[in-house]
């Protein structure tokens, strides 16, 4: 029997790369799949994904669920559910290609969704959070059913294998993105399946990630004190959720969420100028729970943008690279140089600095 | 001269093309972060056209590796002897329990540059990188001298936080206008006077040789030098006194 997440370790590094299109400008997924390949020994085979933002514009009022089914009877039973709360105006299986190297597939569907008018003003909900306690209650409640993208004009397409392999198996040719992030899965203390491979992601959020989280544990008491549920037993999943919570529900600014975190040492705080020096402080304390300890790189996609974050002792490698309108980040210069070998910039940002970047004019060209 | 082309060849095969050469003088084009690039190797001379993959030169014993491009990660990783130059800029971890040769950098290094670089005997481990250091260079240093020029950073202390944490032996010397405060109580500071400078000099005219730098003008400058301090040091940790 397959063990999952937590019931056993395997030690070990991961890949993540990214491409983000500032002019808005989107290209299909080719080339990030021949940037995660030239970082082919930072994983293992067991788990690659990509996040491709701006991909679903025939859609992009629709919340546009991805979803692997482990049986029919799970299928059967989540489309009851989706159908109570929502109008589904297009379902389809995901299109795949057989690949050698690809196997043990899910059944993989997607659907693009709308809340029914009258059960979200009946929830008293705003639209997303009602989404999004959709999602989680599925991911928790129903078993053998795993929505694993839930975001509009946006998706996450993920398996087990190689990442460079999983692009090939979604065609991901066929898909046009402003932005695209991608993970190479080599995993830490666990085995890979397709629903512990990353992107992780809840509405538009995506997360992925190259380290280990020590604080895991501590981090996942905490979310879940507001409704979150951590059911993939990995902890990036965590990191999903914290940026979910702290931005949609908090309300703070991506660099905020980075110093919360990424919190700066004390004696680092201790540095700075008084108004800087109360805000960190404010932000340690007042979510202490939140910081995230251990090395990671991760890459959080949302809509419209993309932040890239490193551990504060910067444990692992990250680069980022500029040529004009066109922002390039990943564990290492070769996965950039090998699809865009002139650059305007490149850099190593320090630890706990977040690199952010956004559509200019809200990406109209 | 043997000349290999990299491209996207695995860095298996590209090792292995390396290894086989029978010239001493090795020429790597168009690199693509292969890995291991002349790990282990003795009497070769060895140019990389490209971006270095991780663990350049690790176990360095005796070569002599000329980068044009940056390097990734773990440059010169426990390298014995031999020398590498990169005319860019490192990752992480270079020089990493590095114990004899020399890397010289013509950029910045990333972070944990030169951590538990040691010296013992005739064996004596040398970094200089010309313009900043990211956080912890030099942890835990047990011996052997980092020089950073701090070309570019207009006088300002060219390293990140933590420098020198933990340090219990060697030197290391940075240049700047003022002493860096902070520094962990494991590290004493004092300014470089004229005769301490004919100690570091040397390298100094060499960087400038190599990357095309006024040697003049570097000499001129204000040079701090990091050293162990006595009283912090972790003397008694591994000792029982009753």
């Amino acid at each position: 029997m397959l063990q999952k997440e937590g019931q056993v370790r395997i030690p070990a590094g991961c890949a993540i790369s990214g491409i983000f299109h500032k002019d808005g400008t989107r290209e299909n997924g080719t080339r990030i799949i021949d940037s995660i390949r030239t970082m082919h020994d930072r994983s293992n085979g067991l788990g690659g994904g990509f996040a491709g933002y701006g991909i679903y514009p025939e859609y992009a009022d629709y919340y546009a669920f991805h979803v692997f089914y482990d049986t029919q009877a799970a299928k059967e039973e989540c489309e009851r559910e989706i159908e109570r709360h929502f109008d589904i105006v297009n379902l389809s299986k995901i299109p795949t290609r057989q690949h050698p190297r690809i196997t043990d597939a899910p059944m993989i569907w997607r659907y693009f969704v709308t809340p029914l008018p009258t059960k979200l003003a009946a929830s008293q909900l705003e639209e997303r959070e009602f989404t999004s306690r959709f999602v989680i209650r599925i991911n928790h409640t129903l078993n053998g059913a795993y929505i694993f993208s839930s975001g509009k004009n946006m998706g996450v397409f993920k398996a087990n294998g190689f990442p460079e392999d999983v692009g090939e198996y979604y065609m991901l040719e066929n898909y046009e993105a402003y932005s695209w992030t991608c993970h190479g899965r080599y995993p830490t203390n666990t085995p890979g399946w397709w629903g512990g491979a990353h992107p992780f992601a809840l509405l538009d959020t995506t997360v992925v990630h190259n380290g280990e989280i020590s604080s895991y544990d501590a981090n996942r008491r905490f979310i879940e004190m507001f409704g979150y549920s951590c059911d993939l037993l990995t902890d990036t999943e965590v990191i999903t959720y914290i940026i979910d919570y702290l931005g949609r529900k908090l309300g703070m600014t991506y660099s905020e969420i980075a110093n919360v975190i990424a919190a700066p040492f004390w004696s680092t705080i201790e540095k700075q100028e008084p108004k800087e020096r109360e805000r960190l402080t404010y932000l340690r304390n007042a979510f202490a729970s939140l910081m995230v300890t251990g090395p990671f790189s991760i890459l959080v996609g949302y809509t419209g943008g993309l932040m890239a974050l490193n551990d504060r002792l910067k444990l692992r490698s990250m680069v980022v690279g500029e040529k004009d309108d066109t922002v390039y980040i990943a564990s290492e210069e070769c996965a950039i140089r090998v699809i865009q070998p002139e650059l305007d910039k490149l850099w190593a940002p320090k630890g706990g600095e977040p690199v952010i970047v956004n559509l200019k004019n809200g990406g109209n060209q | 001269m043997t000349t290999v082309q990299a491209g996207l060849t695995y860095y298996k095969q590209v090792n292995e093309q390396i290894r086989a050469a029978q010239d001493s003088e090795i020429t790597v084009e168009n690199v693509i972060g292969q890995r291991y690039i002349g790990c282990g190797s003795t009497d070769r001379k060895i140019t990389v056209h490209g971006t270095a993959g991780n663990g350049l030169g690790q176990y360095l014993n005796g070569s002599t590796i000329e980068v044009f491009g940056n390097a990734q990660e773990a440059v010169g990783d426990t390298m014995n002897a031999g020398e590498i130059v990169v005319h860019g800029s490192v990752g992480d971890a270079c020089g990493y329990a590095m114990r004899g040769g020399k890397i010289y950098i013509k950029g910045d290094c990333g972070y944990r540059a030169g951590i538990h670089m040691k010296a013992y005997q005739q064996h004596f481990p040398v970094m200089v990188v010309g313009g900043k250091a990211g956080s912890f260079l030099g942890e835990y240093l047990a011996g052997g001298l980092i020089l950073v020029l701090g070309i570019g950073q207009n006088g300002a202390y060219p390293v990140n936080n933590f420098c020198g944490t933990g340090m219990h032996g060697g030197k290391i010397v940075l240049r700047c206008d003022k002493a860096p405060t902070d520094l962990p109580r494991q590290v004493l500071v004092s300014e470089v006077s004229e005769d301490d400078m004919t100690e570091f000099a040397p390298y100094i005219k060499e960087y400038a040789q190599l990357f095309g730098a006024d040697a003049e003008n570097l000499l001129s400058q204000k040079y701090f030098v990091l050293t162990p301090n006595p009283e912090a040091g972790y003397k008694q940790l591994y000792t029982f006194e009753a």
